[in-house]
């Protein structure tokens, strides 16, 4: 599975870093998300809860 | 159970567009009007005609309402419908419209500008920086249950605790002196009031300005460690927009979570069962404030859009220039999307409920309220034993006479130490 993250349409709510902080911080200055690497198979309930919850459709997981 | 007021004629229109008084009478503390609940059973997206005969789209469903809040094609700038308001004098239309009442009022921006302001800001609210004021946060949290126990058994935990930990915390943040809180408070609880007229909308909003310019011009000169000095001495902001910013933040960061501290511990004092579950499990408190937040839904009036462009949602099709109201309290009770949802279940798994919004709007401060009533709500179930209601749960004030829910007082007890 990859994490994919956009900055670009990020809002900075934070939710990522606060579901599933192992994965994604969050810029100091503007918020917006940061990747902190791919995620491992235990990672991957808070990684889904994370795309689930992001308000802005920022983040993404694909793959098998 | 009253608090609700009834709808004087009047010649002006009020602020809000609100829509008729039933969707916002309770017969219960915790759960939608049932005018609210027979709309949402005509289907996710439906209209209403409201008392002053305009219609506004209702969206009660959950992905319809999250479809909603992540389309810009949908509007956050309501000026759109001031404009056309009926009823207004030209100079209150020009009044609203003018640069001093609306500049950096993000909130009712769309992007590109909204992206702007708010990109300015997130960096002050991220998780990271919210957690470091758990500390102080925690004290603060402490120091008022300090002084309701040197007060004797009983207290209203509104005026003690739920109104004065965000205030003290927000102005600690901003930079707004604590002592000075009588004059925004006051602004700021007939500024929320649902029925609210233009005129007193008008003359409010000029005293918080006010209030804010003396504040941004005293920081100018002195800038100390705060958010809105901060503001002045890293971005090229205009006093307006600092204005208006500053009063943004500082109402939606004290209005909100007070709302939800006073709700949310009536709500499990009426709930012996969850209370229970949580004060042997303190553990579940992140579970328990997301569940508070979806069960409670406090924003019970919007967030509100209007229609650039004709938009299907949900299989209607939704006309340009409509305006459309999300309703919170029914999209995060949709069965659709909630298992038993209209049960209080603080070890509920936590899903995706539209309490702070979604979209480019969802609130600022989340994670700021989030850590506020996890720790306001912990602290109070650990150290005031024997919480519980000193007055019968219906006569406990609602307040469905404003735009953020909650309750007007809970006067509570507690065991002698």
């Amino acid at each position: 599975m990859t994490v994919r993250a956009d900055t670009s349409v990020c809002i900075g709510a934070g939710l990522c870093a606060l579901r599933a902080p192992k994965v994604f911080d969050q810029d100091e200055s503007d918020g917006t998300v940061v990747l902190l690497g791919q995620p491992g198979a235990d990672d991957l309930p808070a990684v889904r809860e994370a795309v689930d919850q992001c308000p802005s459709g920022a983040i993404e997981l694909s793959g098998d | 159970m009253t608090g609700a007021t009834t709808t004087p004629d009047r010649a002006e229109p009020s602020f809000r567009l609100p829509l008729p008084r039933p969707f916002f009478d309770r017969d219960t503390p915790f759960d939608p009007p049932a005018a609210l609940r027979e709309q949402a059973a005509k289907g996710p997206v439906a209209e209403v005609t409201n008392g002053e005969g305009t219609k506004v789209w209702l969206v009660s469903g959950h992905a319809e309402a999250r479809a909603v809040l992540s389309d810009t094609r949908f509007s956050s700038d309501l000026r759109r419908l001031v404009s056309r308001m009926d009823g207004l004098t030209d100079e209150q239309r020009d009044d609203l419209m003018s640069e001093e009442s609306s500049a950096g009022s993000f909130i009712s921006m769309d992007p590109p500008d909204h992206t702007r302001y708010r990109k300015l800001l997130t960096g002050q609210f991220t998780v990271r920086r919210m957690r470091m004021l758990e500390p102080r946060i925690a004290e603060i949290v402490d120091e008022r249950i300090d002084a309701m126990l040197a007060g004797g058994t009983s207290a209203d935990l509104v005026a003690e605790f739920a109104l004065p930990v965000p205030s003290l915390v927000i102005c600690e943040l901003l930079g707004v002196p604590y002592e000075q809180r009588a004059e925004f408070q006051e602004c700021a609880a007939k500024l929320l009031a649902l029925d609210v007229p233009i005129s007193e909308v008008l003359t409010l909003r000029d005293r918080l300005q006010d209030f804010m310019r003396g504040l941004v011009l005293q920081k100018r000169r002195a800038p100390g460690d705060d958010l809105i000095s901060g503001l002045i001495t890293n971005s090229d902001l205009n006093d307006n927009e600092l204005v208006n910013i500053a009063n943004l933040l500082l109402i939606a960061g004290h209005e909100t979570t007070a709302n939800m501290l006073g709700l949310g511990t009536f709500a499990l004092l009426e709930h012996p069962e969850e209370l229970a579950a949580l004060r042997a499990n303190p553990e579940l408190a992140d579970r328990a404030v997301e569940e508070l937040l979806r069960h409670l839904s406090i924003i019970h009036a919007g967030p509100s859009r209007v229609a650039t462009e004709d938009i299907e949602v949900g299989g209607v099709l939704i006309p340009e220039g409509s305006t459309v109201m999300i309703s919170v309290p029914a999209a995060n009770r949709d069965p659709g999307h909630w298992a038993d949802p209209a049960a209080l279940d603080v070890a509920r798994e936590r899903g995706p409920h539209l309490a702070f919004g979604h979209g480019v709007h969802q609130c600022l401060g989340q994670q700021l309220a989030r850590i506020e009533m996890t720790i306001g709500l912990t602290k109070l179930l650990a150290r005031l034993p024997g919480l519980r209601l000193a007055v019968p749960a219906e006569d406990v004030p609602l307040r469905t006479d404003m735009a953020i829910y909650g309750v007007h007082a809970l006067p509570v007890a507690w065991d002698a130490p």
